[in-house]
């Protein structure tokens, strides 16, 4: 069985489910108790566990550095960073404790924190308040990253990192939040590091993750309709770990690779994948792999700027007919 | 407040301790038998005996990158210390952190710090998890020094503590230097306790050389912290005897400032003061030094024959649960 539900919805049922069962788990951040969360994220936490969810001031360092204290004393940390682009106040926090410090310590205690919040474009919320920033996690070696498109997804794997021993970062996109879908009724964890096929296909692989997967679904409809082409489109779900497996199984099927993100196209997080299908499955490429990714400037303000700088399933549309025109099989 | 006789002594040892260690520690960097950057403690160890010897075993502390006195005064062994600073296998971290970094949760340490202010948030966060969370009686110390009080960590720390009434203890080390700027024209304050007020929080300003000084107010504040009335701020003022770190040319002083500061160094005026109320005699005094001279020595011979990690461990350690994808 299956229930209705949106992304935010399901965050905050497998808050709930685990946080009752273990009374380590407590969530702090900016507007996120009284207000439950600028896009409803936290919403009726507060009223189940007053004393767990906690509204703290707008001192990014504190925020994300406390979570390496509060975890080595003992508890499981839920930190909101409330957007993706304020991470960078506190980056020293993140990058040189919460990410280096059990290596540094020789594998002393765990350090199971969860740092979540919402990234990615609104509808013009410029510059300072659009930013995908995952690539930059992938990159430095230290946290495990999610970055889940559907509540059934987001619901799963917040169920895994709530009972692993890690640090882990969650991306979730604004414009997920009000997604509705089906997520299933029992109690359910999904596994780091294990793509998720949302519609399979023969001729070219996708590879998406967030609402970069819907619009991959968008353009695969739409390709098939108009022009016969079958798109298999993978979620990655987690970039670390990423499921190379799958994605090298899927590209040995159809021969053709395009990944898909909403961060920049430059040294986003589709060319380590490009680069690790060419190193490792060269043979079974038809043609070049393609990458699709923002523009390399910051999200602009006006809504015809914004629109010519971010990727869309239109972007993705004519990477697909690129792709399947100069190199038919 | 009247100190016990063993405390005393103990407070003494501790310092002495440290010295040795120290010393030694100088010496083998020098010889280039330790590899990396040294950060010595040395003219601060009453600060690091006076505040630490009063925690217990459950309480937590947050150090510095010239953290080897605090992990001493927490009760580190001084072989597994001494091996970490080598980088052997048998060090507290297995040869991961080094000097700056040593740290060993089931003892408290959450850390030495390679980052100026960084141990702030994580005492911050400790503090959350005992006050809010567990609710339990423990106290967090937290050292860093008047260098750390520029950063925003700092102020956005003390507020922190100050608005959930966390059980944490600040104790500014203000060795007037932060690396090689005279904290005269990097702070904006001559008294850094001062800025507790700011934040609604006790401040104190003691002689960071004087070890009952520090005594005294490290257990007024630690017990108010233990009886759940929130944080302090100790300022100990004392003098960075060595460079910011072995080998630094010291452009930025004059050597005759620094011989003048070795006359108030901590050790020698506590051992007279010992001498004077009859509870250290001269073969006494001889004795602490001896054993430090010869524990130290033991640390050295045991981190010299202890191995090196396999060089494949480098990979080990990231994470609790390791999916098996490349690093």
């Amino acid at each position: 069985m299956a229930i209705e539900m949106t992304y935010a919805d399901a965050i905050c049922r497998a808050l709930k489910e685990e946080m009752a069962k273990d009374p380590t788990i407590f969530t702090y951040g900016e507007d996120i108790a009284k207000q439950g969360g600028i896009f409803g994220q936290y919403k009726g936490l507060l009223g189940t566990f007053h004393d767990r969810v906690i509204d703290t001031p707008i001192s990014e360092e504190v925020i994300y550095g406390s979570a390496v204290g509060a975890a080595l004393a003992g508890c499981r940390p839920v930190v909101e960073f409330h957007f993706a682009d304020f991470l960078f106040t506190g980056m020293g926090a993140i990058v040189n404790q919460i990410m280096k410090i059990r290596y540094m310590a020789g594998g002393q205690g765990h350090l199971p924190i969860i740092l979540r919040g919402p990234d990615g474009r609104a509808k013009s919320a410029a510059a300072h308040h659009s930013q995908s920033v995952e690539t930059l996690f992938m990159h430095i070696p230290g946290i495990k990253v999610a970055i889940p498109s559907t509540p059934a997804d987001v619901y799963g794997l917040y169920k895994t990192a709530l009972t692993q021993f890690d640090p882990v970062i969650f991306f979730e996109h604004k414009l997920l939040y009000a997604l509705k879908g089906d997520v299933p009724e029992e109690e359910t964890y999904i596994p780091f590091g294990v793509a998720d096929i949302k519609r399979p296909g023969a001729d070219v692989t996708l590879v998406a993750t967030g609402r970069m997967v819907h619009e991959s679904l968008r353009a695969a409809a739409t390709v098939a309709q108009a022009d016969g082409i079958q798109c298999e489109v993978l979620d990655l779900r987690t970039l670390v770990p990423w499921d190379k497996t799958a994605v090298l199984a899927s590209v040995r099927k159809t021969g053709r690779l395009i990944t898909v993100h909403e961060t920049w196209r430059r040294a986003g997080w589709g060319a380590e994948i490009a680069a690790t299908v060419q190193e490792e499955a060269f043979d079974a490429l038809d043609g070049p792999i393609r990458r699709t990714g923002a523009r390399n400037v910051p999200a602009p303000f006006s809504p015809p700027l914004e629109d010519y700088v971010m990727p869309s399933a239109d972007w993705i549309v004519e990477e697909v007919r690129e792709t399947c025109k100069t190199h038919a099989r | 407040m009247p100190i016990a006789v063993l405390t005393l002594l103990r407070l003494h040892e501790t310092m002495v301790r440290i010295r040795i260690f120290e010393r030694r520690t100088e010496q083998l960097f020098l010889e280039k038998r330790i590899p990396g950057f040294i950060h010595l403690y040395i003219g601060q160890e009453a600060i690091a005996a006076g505040v630490i010897t009063q925690l217990r075993d459950d309480d937590y502390l947050t150090s510095t990158h010239r953290g080897h006195g605090h992990m001493l005064a927490k009760g580190a062994d001084s072989k597994r210390m001494m091996a970490e600073l080598f980088g052997k296998e048998t060090g507290y971290c297995k040869g991961k952190g080094g000097s700056m970094h040593i740290m060993n949760f089931a003892m408290g340490v959450l850390g030495a710090n390679g980052e100026v202010a960084g141990g702030i948030p994580i005492a911050a966060g400790a503090g959350m998890a005992i006050r809010l969370i567990r609710k339990t009686d423990q106290v967090v110390a937290c050292f860093f020094g008047d260098g750390a009080s520029n950063r925003g960590a700092f102020h956005e720390g003390l507020n922190w503590a100050a608005i959930y009434r966390l059980p944490i203890v600040f104790v500014i080390e203000h060795n007037c230097y932060a690396s090689t700027m005279p904290t005269t024209e990097s702070t904006s304050v001559k008294d850094i306790a001062v800025r507790a007020a700011a934040y609604g929080l006790d401040g104190v300003t003691v002689d960071g050389n004087d070890v009952l000084q520090v005594y005294q107010a490290a257990s007024e504040a630690i017990q108010r912290a233990r009886r759940g009335e929130g944080a302090s701020v100790i300022e100990a003022k004392t003098y960075r005897l060595k460079g910011h770190f072995v080998g630094d040319p010291q452009k930025y002083r004059e050597p005759a400032e620094v011989q003048e500061r070795w006359a108030s160094e901590p050790i020698a005026p506590f051992e007279r003061y010992l001498s004077g109320i009859g509870l250290l005699g001269d073969a006494e005094r001889a004795a602490v030094w001896a054993r430090a001279e010869q524990e130290m020595g033991e640390a050295v011979r045991f981190a010299e024959q202890s191995p090196y990690p396999e060089p494949e461990k480098a990979l080990a350690d990231l994470f609790a649960v390791d999916a098996g994808y490349d690093y």
